[in-house]
């Protein structure tokens, strides 16, 4: 039930998002031109139908906070941890249903103040979803600094405490309540990403809660920690011996685990439906878990290169491009192991398994600038480009978008008792595949052209004349993907009703929750909790009938377990 | 108000519609295999695609390196230590496509390849140390190389030193606009501080420590004047709120940071003048030109006025958002002979005049 909260929260929340870029995408490519569409949406943002200059800012701000916290992080890992946790490792339920009815409401309501900030007095905040401070932190330098930063720092508290409260649970449910014979080496690599996202979760929240308490400290209560020698609107502010960098640290702390918080519950959903869907084991089942340990870690140590040329001491430059290019490695493994996976299977084409190779491709494009991003020597010159933005897009935001979408074809039946149609997934997936390279593959070019991010219009730089084309081609690819994803909201919604009635185990899938009942009861299973017996991988085992073992059938005299 | 509510009438059509088809659609569907879960048929057209796909990926690459592959600043750079960045940058992208393409055409080759079909049996295959011992070695060469090229280019880039008798500029950035100072004759910018700012008569825009001796021969400009190959240590300052010093022609960028001062050292290796003649410039010069030409037809026949013709300058543009006009806060570079600079630097005036 919470899942679905989760899942349809996320949706709403998702069509806000992408509605935003739709809009500010317009104005990219065709500059200051007046649009009805705008005064229908966006009202006083867009006197006589012209977006204005702060409030584009707003819009790209919005966006960014919306697709990153409240889509993927609440929608995607709020969605599938609380579904399929306890269903996969064998639990009547969640470690404790108190906490985790609090954490959806109270992510319900930061969802709700978020909304809510569009609509204040100066708009709402408009200094990037990474808020640097002084822009956010004064409102004489933009009106989206005044109530819609207010309101912006008390959503992401209270979503934080939600993303908390949730992840503790995860993490002692995953631990405590696996059934007979589930070991953490029997565990599907869903869990497995779902218990790490948690970890990182609980070990950097936190620090984004400091960040955000101090700026408000700095915001109201006249302290300095963020702040110092200031001069605007012609008069001198009392602040003295605060440094932004200072805040830059803290909120990257977070801001890049938050980046595999993101995309590790996309990893494991993925391992879990090409597995599935492969009829194949997964391969390299430890080196995966491996290499989603050493992602985590690594992931807490590499927050630095967003800051190469922010005026940090150029040694600590020197150690996050290490660091950050050490995670291509575990990366790099998992790539090839997923590519490896699909060798010699006998691949079911399903929606589902359509949207986990899409990401394994975008995964991979996107990954590889990522290359070029970590070395700080080649920042300088790409930093906060477009090349920064078709980056991030590919590997986190599209890939973890489609490890959502991906989940639920694969998981509806699970949710809902029926099944979403086919052939509208496929029409959804291939669109959406097609428009997402055609929208970011482009930006790499304007990228390194030298085009700044987060410019209103290009037009006062003659120098960035012929960039203007690609713009344009960017947006409509982005305008056609946008529209297209009404196919899947339209198969969601009328699926939930009048979809076909699921069988129990549609996929022939190995996992544990395919033995529950197809409605779903409250307590799971009916009778006995089911005891494991064998890792959740055995597809195409030599020796059985069928090309799958479920993870409660006993070992047959003389079988072998795979070791790991 | 009419066209408002046309427009919204109109949108809301078109959503009806979509949902509409869709659904025929998926009515069509009844009578057909209605499992919902992929059939051979299904395996078929989508193994097929997958390869369609890849077809599609190598297209947009080869199409946009086609149309647009002369953008990206690799290349041509105006700067000493432009030319090791473009040289990494190359060796990066040379790596980044050969790996793009390989694993893109594994991926969706296999999948096509092994697209599924009834009665066949996957290969039970889970584990391989030594292939997966060899991919993860190979990544590990490959980037400890990037790691120690890049890390050594970094940090010749970032000692920013008074060696080699450098010129100090102070580039200042304020909402929504860039000042210079250079440090006059002593070579050493005065103190300065955003308290002593001071907007009256005898303006002190920038804060300058009237009683500070160094401060004194300081000169504040609003361009940027350069001699070419002469070493340049930038000091930045902002009285705001973040701002990016970002000159992309010379390879550099370093934020501005109010309450603390940032540094970034550089050479300049070619005059605009020489800047405007070189290949590359040239021909996106006529390339913006024509494009240009074009929009003042347009703009001509709606009766306005038709746009300038555009020449090529170096600019410092802000790369860090900051606030509502941060999309034109720029500065004009301009890279001469040592003479011209002097020269043109003889005529400013400096601040304890």
């Amino acid at each position: 039930m919470i899942a679905k909260q989760y899942l349809i929260t996320g949706i709403i929340m998702g069509v806000i998002g992408i509605m935003m870029s739709i809009f500010f995408r317009m104005q990219i490519a065709w500059p200051k031109e007046s649009f009805t569409i705008f005064e229908i949406f966006l009202g006083n943002w867009a006197p006589d139908g012209v977006l204005s200059a702060d409030k584009y800012l707003a819009l790209v701000t919005i966006h960014g906070t919306i697709m990153v916290f409240f889509v993927l992080t609440a929608g995607l890992s709020g969605t599938f941890s609380n579904l399929l946790i306890p269903l996969q490792i064998g639990a009547r339920d969640m470690a404790s249903g108190f906490l985790n009815m609090v954490s959806y409401w109270l992510f319900f309501i930061s969802s709700v103040i978020m909304v809510l900030s569009l609509f204040v007095e100066g708009g709402a905040a408009s200094s990037g979803w990474t808020i640097y401070p002084p822009l956010s932190a004064v409102p004489e330098a933009i009106p989206g600094s005044g109530l819609g930063m207010t309101l912006w720092l008390v959503s992401m508290s209270i979503f934080i405490a939600s993303s908390l409260l949730g992840s503790l649970n995860y993490i002692v449910t995953v631990i405590n309540l696996r059934t007979k014979g589930m070991s953490m080496t029997r565990l599907p690599l869903t869990i497995w990403a779902f218990f790490v996202t948690a970890i990182i979760g609980v070990i950097s929240f936190p620090v984004l809660l400091s960040a955000a308490l101090l700026l408000v400290f700095d915001r109201s209560f006249g302290t300095s920690f963020y702040l110092s020698d200031i001069f605007i609107q012609g008069e001198v502010l009392h602040y003295q011996g605060g440094s932004p960098v200072l805040f830059e640290h803290l909120f990257w702390f977070l801001g890049h685990p938050e980046v595999y918080i993101v995309l590790l519950p996309a990893l494991g959903i993925t391992s879990e439906i090409i597995a599935t869907n492969s009829r194949k084991p997964i391969f390299g089942y430890r080196a995966m878990v491996a290499s989603i340990l050493a992602i985590a870690f690594l992931s807490t140590i590499v927050w630095g290169h967003h800051m190469f040329i922010s005026g940090m001491n150029p040694f600590l430059g020197s150690v996050f491009t290490f660091t950050t290019l050490l995670i291509a490695i575990p990366s790099a493994v998992k790539a090839f192991n997923y590519i490896t996976t699909l060798w010699k299977g006998n691949l079911q084409m399903n929606p589902a398994m359509l949207f986990s190779i899409g990401l394994v491709s975008t995964f991979i494009t996107g990954g590889l600038t990522g290359i070029i991003l970590g070395d700080s020597t080649l920042d300088i010159n790409v930093h906060d480009t477009y090349f920064v933005v078709a980056h991030f897009h590919l590997v986190m935001g599209i890939s973890a978008l489609y490890g959502l979408f991906a989940g639920v074809y694969h998981w509806f039946p699970k949710m809902f008792g029926r099944m979403m149609n086919k052939n509208l997934g496929y029409i959804h997936f291939w669109v959406t595949a097609v428009c997402a390279y055609g929208v970011f593959f482009p930006m790499h070019f304007i990228g390194m052209a030298g085009l700044p991010r987060r410019y209103y219009t290009n037009s006062e730089f003659p120098l960035f004349d012929d960039l203007a084309d690609v713009n344009v081609v960017i947006t409509l690819f982005a305008i056609i993907g946008g529209v297209f994803q009404l196919v899947f909201l339209y198969n969601f919604f009328s699926s939930i009703f009048y979809g076909k009635k699921a069988t129990q185990n549609p996929w022939r899938s190995n996992t544990l929750e395919w033995t529950t009942p197809v409605e779903h009861i409250h307590g799971n299973w009916p009778g006995e909790i089911p005891h494991v017996h064998r890792w959740a991988y055995d597809y195409s085992k030599p020796g059985h009938d069928e090309d799958f073992v479920p993870q409660t059938v006993p070992m047959k005299e003389g079988e072998e377990e795979l070791h790991h | 108000m009419t066209t408002g509510l046309l427009t919204f009438l109109v949108l809301i059509l078109i959503a009806i519609a979509i949902w509409q088809l869709t659904k025929i659609f998926d009515l069509s569907q009844a009578k057909a295999d209605n499992s919902q879960v992929a059939n051979d048929k299904d395996n078929n057209i989508n193994g097929y695609l997958m390869m369609g796909f890849l077809m599609f990926i190598y297209a947009i690459t080869i199409i946009s390196f086609w149309k647009w592959g002369d953008l990206p600043l690799i290349g041509n750079s105006a700067s000493e230590h432009g030319s090791s960045v473009d040289t990494l940058m190359i060796i990066s992208m040379v790596l980044i496509f050969f790996v793009q393409t390989v694993t893109q055409a594994l991926l969706h080759y296999f999948a096509y390849k092994y697209r599924g079909e009834k009665g066949r049996k996957a290969l039970y295959y889970a584990d391989n140390d030594k292939l997966e011992f060899i991919w993860t070695i190979i990544p590990v060469i490959t980037l400890a190389g990037l790691i120690l090229y890049g890390l050594f280019t970094w940090n010749e880039i970032m000692d920013v030193n008074m060696d080699d008798d450098p010129i100090v500029v102070e580039l200042y950035a304020q909402q929504f606009n860039w000042k210079a100072r250079y440090a006059g004759e002593d070579n050493v910018l005065g103190k300065a501080n955003v308290r002593l700012i001071d907007l009256g008569d005898n303006p002190n825009i920038l804060g300058l420590d009237r009683e500070d001796k160094y401060a004194q021969d300081d000169i504040i400009t609003q361009e940027l004047h350069l001699p070419v190959g002469r070493k340049v240590v930038f000091k930045m300052r902002s009285q705001d709120v973040l701002h990016s010093a970002y000159m992309p022609h010379f390879r550099m960028q370093m934020n501005c940071v109010p309450g603390m001062i940032t540094e970034f050292a550089m050479t300049p290796t070619k005059t605009t003048a020489e800047m405007r003649e070189t290949p590359k410039i040239v021909n996106k010069v006529s390339r913006i030109n024509s494009i240009r030409a074009a929009k003042s037809k347009e703009l001509a026949a709606k009766g306005e006025e038709a746009l300038e013709p555009y020449e090529f300058d170096f600019l410092l543009l802000c790369n860090k958002i900051c606030g509502e006009s941060h999309y034109n806060m720029q500065m004009k570079v301009i890279v001469e002979s040592q003479e011209d600079y002097d020269k043109w630097i003889a005529a400013q005036e400096t601040f304890g005049k």
